[in-house]
């Protein structure tokens, strides 16, 4: 490759390419492919059609998640989520393919799974037919949501054909203030950068904040790169990546461990290597965040109001806010505080994780959920959740009033049991906040694990520091 | 995958920026294990209020969305382009599009044409005026007419030969199979199998 000073998305991109150039979009292998119910079936049709095999039965691995129960673990309701679960495991069984299906030890939200497992590391590419791959990112890996056709492209070749993206970076300069956390972090930076900011960018998270965030604070930011449109979030790995992979089922051991690290360690943007575009941002203004209208851009911080629509000059975006509090039933000027709400859920592959749940925790040890309020905490895979059983987690919750469940989508998504009533308000730990996307006629506000605990026990958005 | 290269219909205005996919198709409707099918779920949440664009009679049979930017944001389902195919779309006419989106419907032929925002709302009043305005889409000279205007729009010539052919993606990866076998050859052997824990 050229002697360039390369973004570390270039050098992912280049390690990747099997063929470049000419009249065709280059052809990029995939070092993992990540599969579930809902986006797999019609591919594995197309294969069967073609008389195809699976061409790396090696580098993909399936679980069941967005259509699986979180109240128990045997009985799927709905005949048509049961047989595309079944089908899922026809699939796996006819093709080949390692599944971890509902019940077994390593189920799990698809994101959950492939970090804990070790399979996702530095320099890798990963797709799964989700928008959330995003989420592998965090470890300095390529990872980008596909759809149907393209998982069929994947499963059948294990190569993708791909224009290469243009290159963003979103500095975090300073510290995060004390009670700030990366899902806020993330919030405020697609309020920032709206929507569509990061459409056609792969962005590179960088600055003394993002280095100081956790693993999992990191997979939190990187599974948020897809709600400002952005292809792929970033971050380069470093002694916090190695830290979290070194003993995982899967990360290399003896000598390939230090053969992998040493390649890592080559990984990181080159120090004058240019972005396409670059935002930056000062941590130390940051604060607790919430959304209040129906994309994730359209959040304010926790101590604001809910804003006029007159503030937007944008005739789009103003008629987006207008529409916005009128499915939101809200009214400008109103504090995000004086809000009440009826659902606080905790989980997702946005914040489902053991450091999600522990924060969580911390915040309802010793008091109750508010009178009124339903509170759902639902591991984002059966490991997390018998981790925390082991630390005592699901008692914090439990005396609470919480409903501990078994991992899955759960609310995150109107697809399987758990959804929000029509009218109802929740404040959630998940993704997206779009009309809808928790069950029809739902109200979804993003926050942290933090707020959403604190917001659970005042019945309204609070953080734990006005908890008394 | 159908040919698309020229195409003449009517077009239904849908004055709304941020259709997002769980707009299009919520999760309930993603449960399907085949390709069709899916046109109950499309844009769900409006199809009982009479005034949205597609229950008007003059709009119903349209065959061109004219959208807002950001049509097709949010989630990774291909549900969303086969329900617009099974809805009878050929083409989405918008400013902007999520990329996942815009790959999916390239990937099925359900074309999507980037228009800037002074064409889309021109086709919406146009189409305000007269529901029965017909509207092409014309791949071939990468170009949308309607009445007495026309815009050029863009399109990458790799996308617009497969579309024109009608060409089964996987096969043309295919014809590069030596080089994948050859690139497979040179990964490292520490790289993580899903196998062999
Ligand atoms: S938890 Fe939510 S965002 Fe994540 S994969 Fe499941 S449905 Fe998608």
């Amino acid at each position: 490759m050229s002697d360039q000073p390369r973004t570390l998305a270039e050098k992912l991109w280049d390690a990747h390419l099997v063929r470049a150039g000419g009249d065709e979009p280059d052809l990029l292998y995939i070092d993992l492919h990540l599969v579930h119910e809902v986006t797999s079936p019609q591919a594995f049709d197309g294969l069967r059609a073609a008389g195809r095999p699976v061409r790396r039965t090696d580098l993909t691995i399936a679980t069941e998640d967005h259509n699986t129960p979180t109240d128990n673990l045997f009985s799927i309701v709905d005949p048509v989520s049961q047989t595309q679960l079944e089908t899922l495991r026809k699939n796996c069984a006819e093709f080949g393919v390692r599944l971890h299906p509902l019940g077994d030890d390593e189920q799990g939200v698809v994101h959950v799974v492939g970090p804990q497992l070790g399979l996702t590391q530095p320099g890798m590419t990963v797709v799964c037919g989700d928008s959330h791959t995003s989420t592998h990112g965090a470890f300095g890996a390529l990872a980008f949501g596909i759809g149907t056709s393209e998982v069929e492209h994947v499963l059948a070749t294990q190569t993708l054909t791909q224009r290469p993206p243009k290159t963003m970076a979103v500095t975090v300069d300073g510290v995060l203030p004390e009670g700030v956390s990366a899902k806020d972090l993330i919030l405020a930076v697609i309020a920032k950068a709206g929507t569509g900011g990061g459409i056609g960018h792969v962005v590179e998270y960088r600055g003394e904040a993002i280095r100081a965030l956790s693993m999992e604070g990191r997979m939190t930011v990187c599974n948020m790169s897809i709600e400002w449109g952005a292809k792929a979030g970033l971050i380069a790995p470093d002694e916090t990546t190695f830290a979290y992979l070194e003993g995982r089922p899967h990360a290399p051991k003896g000598e390939a461990w230090d053969e992998a690290v040493a390649y890592w360690r080559t990984l990181p943007t080159d120090e004058d290597a240019v972005f396409d575009a670059e935002i930056v941002i000062d941590a130390a203004e940051l604060t607790p965040f919430v959304t209040w209208g129906t994309n994730p851009g359209q959040g304010v911080p926790l101590g604001a109001v809910v804003p006029d629509p007159s503030v937007y000059t944008d005739p789009v975006q103003r008629g987006a806010a207008e529409r916005a509090l009128e499915y939101m039933a809200l009214t400008p000027g109103t504090a995000m505080r004086d809000v009440d709400v009826d659902v606080v859920f905790v989980g997702s592959c946005t914040n489902g994780r053991i450091e999600d749940l522990r924060n969580a925790a911390e915040v309802l040890r010793g008091r109750k959920v508010a009178d009124g309020v339903t509170m759902m905490v639902v591991p984002g895979s059966a490991r997390v959740r018998a981790q925390a059983e082991s630390e005592g987690l699901h008692e914090i919750f439990r005396e609470a009033g919480a409903d501990w469940r078994f991992a899955g989508c759960s609310m995150c998504l109107g697809m399987n049991p758990d959804k929000l009533a029509p009218g109802a308000r929740s404040a959630s730990t998940s993704n997206r906040n779009f009309e809808g996307r928790q069950g029809p006629g739902g109200r979804t506000h993003l926050v942290s694990p933090q707020v959403a605990a604190a917001t659970a026990v005042a019945g309204h958005f609070a953080a734990p520091a006005d908890l008394v | 995958m159908e040919k698309f290269t020229v195409h003449t219909g009517t077009a239904a205005p849908l004055r709304r920026s941020n259709v997002d996919t769980d707009q299009i198709i919520p999760a309930e409707y993603l449960k399907r294990v085949s390709r069709t099918g899916f046109a109950d779920g499309l844009f769900k949440a409006w199809r009982d209020d009479p005034t949205f664009v597609l229950n008007q009679p003059a709009h119903a049979t349209a065959t061109i969305l004219v959208t807002g930017t950001e049509f097709g944001v949010g989630s990774s389902r291909e549900h969303a382009v086969w329900a617009l195919q099974d809805q009878g779309f050929r083409a989405i006419v918008a400013p902007r599009f999520g990329d996942i989106f815009r790959g999916n419907a390239l990937k099925g032929g359900l074309l999507p044409v980037e228009l800037p925002s002074e064409a889309v709302e021109w086709l919406w009043d146009a189409l305000d005026a007269d529901p029965a305005l017909a509207v092409t889409v014309d791949l071939e000279a990468r170009e949308v007419r309607a009445g007495e205007r026309s815009w050029s729009f863009p399109l990458d010539d790799f996308s617009r030969w497969r579309l024109l052919e009608g060409l089964d993606d996987i096969g043309l990866t295919l014809r590069h199979e030596a080089d994948i076998t050859a690139f497979e050859g040179a990964r490292p052997s520490r790289l993580p199998r899903t196998q062999a824990a």
